[in-house]
């Protein structure tokens, strides 16, 4: 304990960021795990409350706001991208994180959400995945499994699924990363790496909708089967999955991945390289899944690039070095005047 | 050309007499390709600089390049100038500047029988005539007997003084333009060194095409002299203009500076959220062009992203502004929902064009009056309100932020395609005579709810993210009177939808009273609003002039509208609303005021003219005897 400790603001603790707002998620709903994990990650990143901003669409997910004592604002059906985009323009000293929903971020907000992603704000986008619109009680969403039957597809979805990281590496997305609301640690972890992360980091994050899409991943998520079916990324180790860590992944002639039993040697293994400037790489992770491949979780891709509101404001810069500040006296007599006397 | 009114020698011409005009009105029209903006723009420049009043209207076609020659791809610019004031573009040329067959098919039923058709021969051949729809060649077959036709083979002309310079066949022909024009400097005594000045600055990059220009330009200017076509030369005398400085300006550069100008007196960084339409997205440009005052101009992906983008600045704490037209308006209207129930300050330039859908891009209309005061779910009142002039727009522009920011609303501003691409000169206002926009931002917690309320104007107070110790969420679900949680309460609804009305409602204590042009009482009022202005005006001062008891009212604020809108009607025997729609105006003054108002619509793309509001009105009131015309019009 030193003396200048009275001088300082307070630690901020979890409990700073819990609003008075009572949560209404239904009980169970995987949301729950993800707000108190990032309620749990927020005072770790030495951020004052007031500099924090979280915005997001509609669903049930982006009730998320109202549950932060933060700044916040819950928005309008997939626009909180765009919202998001005009706050971090107007005040790049906040720190803004999108909340949104798969329906929300890659049904009716695709468009924002794809071009966010390429002008790479410095955003960090959550898109809690449960594969289905929960506030509008249980129709397909763009990332429902083929075939699924719901009130609106009685007799099975015809759509083929988005997949959220294959968009966001579609996109350049600088930052994508996966996690899983149940398992706490890597959740936090992620988050952590987002925030960290300059630029538009892009995290799924699955979530069970327990009324209207329950178990959703389960086939992957399960303690019994975890093991086999996640592929947890960490940079620079080779990929390597399974209760025994007796599989690896690797690279066919052909440049197809494929799955090989190791043991105990995992050269000629992949070895996992977040910070690749070229996006194959960590597209060719994104389409893994089952049934032949591991899913992957944890931080696909990290890199830095210049952010549109770091290009913007070195613009204005420049254009002010240039021309000087502008003055009202000099924008109204712009181009040729005369005088009339 | 009827008010010629003396005919005199001016000095410098060699023989030729020079006859003043009091008013004239030329309109260039040609291929897409030929450049004919460029011509009309440079000569309403120079028309400007001569000291003439001045309205002009560019007219030209949806299609970026529709098939040269066709009557799809004509374009056209028209200039009126006069030693009076001038209120529109006017009604018809005196003088159709032509420079291929399908020009001409296209404008000659504008051009009055007598006036001036100036053609260029050398694109009237058989493949150009035949584009055109015509069986024969209109300049020689007789059909335009009743016109001034000068036939000049520019074609050939620009050729043969281009020749030697090294130009492709493709750069000579471009010239073409300015040939035209220099033979419209010549004709209406205008002084060519600072045009081709004007010319060398505009092709800085390409010496060679600005020599090329010059050339053609001359060329122009001293057939005119040489040729002795034209029996003799046109001054237009200065017109008493109120003493200033001036500048030439369309409406959408009015409203662009005029927002830099409305955030610069808030001291706020302005942020526009923009995707591009015709006829708004020169607002876009010309903002794009001032980063170094503050301006942060934001492309975005769809009109959803541009409006959200500028709630979102407008929440961080700048003047948030986003520009569009019609359909993009239709595209923002949830968003726009959004800014009314966060109660934030949101600046919206509606350009209007013609609709519904795509509808007419490149025309005007007035038709989205309903859309900005109605035109979004729930009862969702916003401020409307709408510039006379191409000046006014930046007059508007300053209001409407004026109002946003003190009443913490959204405003939209109706400008259309007519006032957006049409110019006026248009005097500077002094700096230091432009009131500041005061704007608090709360940052003291004690006692902070979100939506406490300013007990005058009902403003909510404006927070923005970054204040210490008032961290709060607000969005788009009904909130708790003052509080501001989420609240779904029967009574809360009602209680702060009536609140929402009543703080638009209010502003009508803020802005001020209508204006009559001519006497307070009389026979028939014409209402009009946004950029009728001119042709109502006009047709006003002449029915007046001739002893009609005629008056005029121009609405610049449409929702709420001036206190005294009401008693101002009561005072008119008849109140006839002149709009360029089906009647929107007119519903809401029956509507607002049960007057027993009627109708006169036109919804063609194009603007009034004078003579129609004349005619109907001379329908409603009957015409008048001349005798009683003459005793009237000593009266004033
Ligand atoms: C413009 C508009 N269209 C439709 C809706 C209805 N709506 C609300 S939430 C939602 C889907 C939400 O699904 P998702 O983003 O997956 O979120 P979840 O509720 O599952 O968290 C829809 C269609 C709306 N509020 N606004
Ligand atoms: S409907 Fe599903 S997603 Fe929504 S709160 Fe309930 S469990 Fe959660």
């Amino acid at each position: 304990m030193t003396q200048c400790n009275l001088e300082q603001a307070p630690k901020l603790t979890r409990k700073d960021f819990i609003s008075d707002q009572d949560v209404r998620w239904c009980p169970g709903c995987g949301d729950y795990a993800i707000l108190a994990g990032i309620q749990r990650v927020m005072p770790e990143l030495g951020i004052p409350r007031e500099k924090i901003v979280f915005v997001s669409g509609i669903g049930c997910s982006s009730r998320f706001p109202y549950y932060m004592n933060t700044y916040g604002f819950h928005s309008i059906h997939g626009r909180a991208p765009a919202i998001a985009t005009g706050i971090k323009l107007t005040r790049p000293d906040l720190m803004i994180w999108v909340i949104t929903g798969d329906g929300d971020g890659l049904s009716i907000g695709g468009n924002h959400l794809i071009h966010t992603m390429r002008r790479n704000v410095d955003l960090k986008i959550l898109l809690f995945n449960n594969r289905i619109y929960g506030l509008t009680k249980g129709q397909t969403s763009p990332t429902s499994v083929h075939g699924m039957k719901t009130k609106s597809t009685p007799f099975g979805a015809l759509d083929r699924p988005f997949n959220p990281l294959s968009v966001a590496i579609g996109s350049a997305a600088t930052f994508v990363a996966r996690s899983i609301d149940i398992d706490s640690p890597h959740l936090q972890y992620v988050l952590r790496r987002a925030a960290d992360h300059k630029g538009t980091a892009f995290v799924e994050l699955y979530q069970n909708c327990n009324v209207f899409n329950d178990g959703t991943w389960e086939s992957v998520t399960d303690k019994d089967v975890r093991s086999d079916r996640l592929l947890v990324l960490e940079h620079g180790k080779p990929l390597v999955f399974g209760k025994e860590r007796k599989k690896g992944i690797r690279m066919r002639p052909d440049m197809s991945p494929e799955v090989v039993e190791i043991d105990g040697d995992t050269s000629g293994l992949l070895i996992h390289d977040e910070t690749r400037t070229d996006e194959g790489y960590h597209f060719m992770l994104s389409r893994l899944s089952g049934p032949d491949f591991p899913q992957p979780v944890g931080v696909l891709r990290a890199v830095r690039e210049p952010t549109y509101d770091e290009l913007m404001t070195e613009q204005g810069r420049t254009v002010s070095q240039q021309q000087g500040k502008g003055n009202l006296e000099k924008l109204l007599h712009a181009g040729e005047t005369w005088m009339v006397s | 050309m009827s008010n010629i009114k003396n005919t005199q020698s001016a000095p410098g011409d060699r023989q030729r007499p020079t006859s003043e005009l009091e008013t004239v009105v030329i309109r260039f029209a040609g291929d897409s390709g030929d450049g004919m903006q460029l011509t009309g723009t440079e000569f309403t420049k120079s028309v400007a600089l001569e000291g003439s009043d001045l309205a002009t209207f560019p007219d030209y076609p949806a299609e970026i390049r529709a098939p040269a020659g066709t009557l799809a791809g004509v374009s056209a610019y028209q200039v009126h100038f006069s030693s009076q004031e001038v209120f529109t573009p006017g009604d018809q040329p005196d003088v159709l500047v032509v420079m291929n067959p399908a020009a001409l098919r296209i404008n000659l039923p504008d051009l009055p029988r007598g006036g001036i058709i100036i053609a260029n021969v050398g694109s009237f051949t058989q493949p150009n005539i035949e584009k055109a729809g015509y069986t024969a060649n209109p300049l020689e077959d007789g059909s335009l007997s009743g016109y001034q036709v000068f036939a000049i083979d520019i074609s050939k002309q620009v050729a043969l003084a281009l020749e030697g310079m090294g130009l492709t066949a493709k750069e000579v022909g471009r010239c073409k333009n300015f040939y035209a024009l220099g033979l419209m400097f010549w004709l209406y005594n205008h002084p060519m060194e600072r045009e081709e000045k004007s010319i060398r600055a505009k092709f800085q990059k390409n010496p060679k095409i600005a020599e090329a220009n010059i050339t053609a330009f001359r060329a122009g200017y001293y057939y005119g002299e040489t040729a002795e076509l034209f029996p003799s030369r046109f001054v237009v005398p200065p017109a008493v203009i109120a003493p200033g400085t001036y500048r030439h300006i369309t409406g959408n550069e009015a409203t662009a500076i005029g927002l830099i100008t409305a955030a610069q007196l808030a001291s706020l960084p302005l942020f526009c959220g923009s995707y591009p339409i015709t006829p708004a997205s020169d607002i876009l440009h010309t903002l794009a062009m001032y980063p170094h005052y503050d301006v942060i101009t934001f492309q975005a992906e769809d009109e959803i992203a541009a409006v959200a983008a500028t709630i979102g600045a407008a929440y961080a704490g700048a003047l948030g502004v986003t520009t569009t037209s019609g359909p993009g308006m239709a595209l923002k209207s949830e968003a726009i929902g959004l800014a009314v129930m966060a109660e934030l300050p949101l600046v919206i330039v509606n350009v209007q064009r013609g609709g519904p859908s795509t509808g007419l891009p490149t025309k005007t209309e007035q038709a989205d009056l309903f859309q900005a005061v109605f035109g979004r779910n729930g009862e969702c009142p916003v401020v409307v309100i709408a510039p006379a002039t191409p000046g006014d727009c930046f007059w508007m522009a300053i209001e409407a932020a004026r109002i946003a920011i003190r009443h913490m609303c959204p405003v939209i501003c109706l400008s259309d395609g007519y006032l957006a691409n049409g110019a006026e000169p248009w005097k500077l206002p002094e700096v230091a005579s432009l009131q500041k926009i005061p704007v608090t931002f709360r940052t003291d917690p004690q006692g902070f709810y979100p939506y406490l309320r300013e007990p005058k104007t009902l403003a909510r107070p404006w927070v923005v993210p970054g204040t210490p110790g008032m961290e709060h969420r607000i969005g788009g679900l009904e909130k708790e009177d003052v509080i501001g949680n989420v609240s779904y309460e029967a009574n809360n609804h009602e209680k702060m939808v009536r609140i929402r009305a009543e703080k638009i409602a209010r502003i009508v204590h803020e802005i001020p009273n209508a204006t009559v042009y001519g006497d307070p009482s009389g026979d028939l009022l014409i209402v009009g609003w946004g950029s009728t202005y001119g042709a109502i005006t006009q047709a006003v001062k002449s029915l007046r002039r001739r002893g009609y008891r005629v008056s005029a009212l121009h609405l610049r604020y449409l929702n709420p509208m001036s206190a005294n809108v009401g008693q101002i009607l009561a005072n008119f025997r008849h109140v006839l609303v002149a709009e360029m729609n089906l009647g929107q105006l007119l519903m809401m003054l029956r509507a607002q005021f049960l007057v027993d108002a009627v109708g006169f619509h036109k919804i063609q793309g194009r603007p009034f003219k004078i003579s129609e509001i004349v005619t109907k009105v001379e329908e409603i009131l009957g015409a008048r005897e001349q005798a009683e015309l003459c005793t009237h019009a000593e009266v004033g």
